[in-house]
């Protein structure tokens, strides 16, 4: 047992226990994001249609590779977290935690491989 | 210490008891849209860890992003990345206090949907 009141354990950190933490996080990730967004599209864009050659050529760039990572590890923590605000509008008990574990692994999965091809590709 | 007692909490309201208007379809598509780009990104990164496979598995990904099916596909994403992309914007705009009257906010949800198709095509041009 801890010696707080219970005034003391909540304040600050509301329904979620977390406090704002999360939704600070999906304004940070959503400003990077704008900024990387663009570019990403654009450069897919292009590389969609060349040989192998020639999207191994564009995405072996640093900047496009450093790009890429960073669209991929951003945008799929963002994912991450907007998916699960969105479970637990719809879901309850059981099915949300199981909900919630499948959207974080499948996030970093897709991080983990994605930065695998990169590193193959670019390296 | 206090007693966690289990109080039923309201869902989310069901939307079929609501007539659409647009700031609501802009909010829902905001959740669909960001949700769907799971698939899109998953596609992308399938297609990049072909890249760095070998030949014939590259051709055969390449191949079903660039088939009718794939054009769909990738043309829904980039319509996708650009409501949320709108969307999120608002969204700054919102929880920086602005833009929350009704006039304001229809106009915002017209922009997005109207906005969203313009950089769609504009992507589609310069790409």
């Amino acid at each position: 047992m801890r010696y707080l009141t219970d005034r003391k354990r909540a304040e600050g950190k509301g329904a979620s226990g977390t406090g704002t933490e999360h939704h600070w996080y999906m304004q940070t990730s959503a400003v990077g994001l704008a900024f990387m967004v663009p570019a990403f599209v654009f450069i897919v864009g292009h590389a969609l249609g060349k040989d192998r050659a020639g999207v191994i050529e564009t995405f072996a760039n640093p900047f496009v590779a450093i790009l890429t990572g960073l669209v991929l590890l951003v945008g799929m923590r963002h994912f991450a977290k907007g998916a699960q605000i969105m479970i637990e509008d719809y879901l309850r008990g059981t099915a949300k935690k199981m909900a919630v574990i499948f959207v974080i692994s499948l996030s970093y999965t897709v991080t983990a491989a994605g930065l695998f091809a990169l590193a193959k590709i670019a390296l | 210490m206090s007693e966690t007692t289990k109080v039923e909490r309201p869902l989310s309201p069901h939307l079929q008891i609501y007539r659409w208007h647009i700031p609501m379809l802009t909010s829902i598509l905001t959740r669909v849209t960001g949700n769907a780009l799971i698939v899109s990104t998953m596609l992308i990164v399938w297609w990049l860890a072909a890249a760095a496979t070998s030949d014939s598995y590259f051709a055969f990904v390449d191949g079903l992003l660039r088939s009718w099916v794939g054009d769909i596909v990738l043309t829904l994403s980039v319509l996708g990345v650009w409501y949320h992309y709108l969307a999120g914007l608002r969204h700054l705009y919102y929880d920086a206090g602005h833009g929350m009257d009704i006039p304001t906010a229809e106009k915002l949800g017209w922009g997005l949907l109207i906005g969203s198709v313009v950089l769609t095509v504009l992507t589609i041009i310069i790409i």
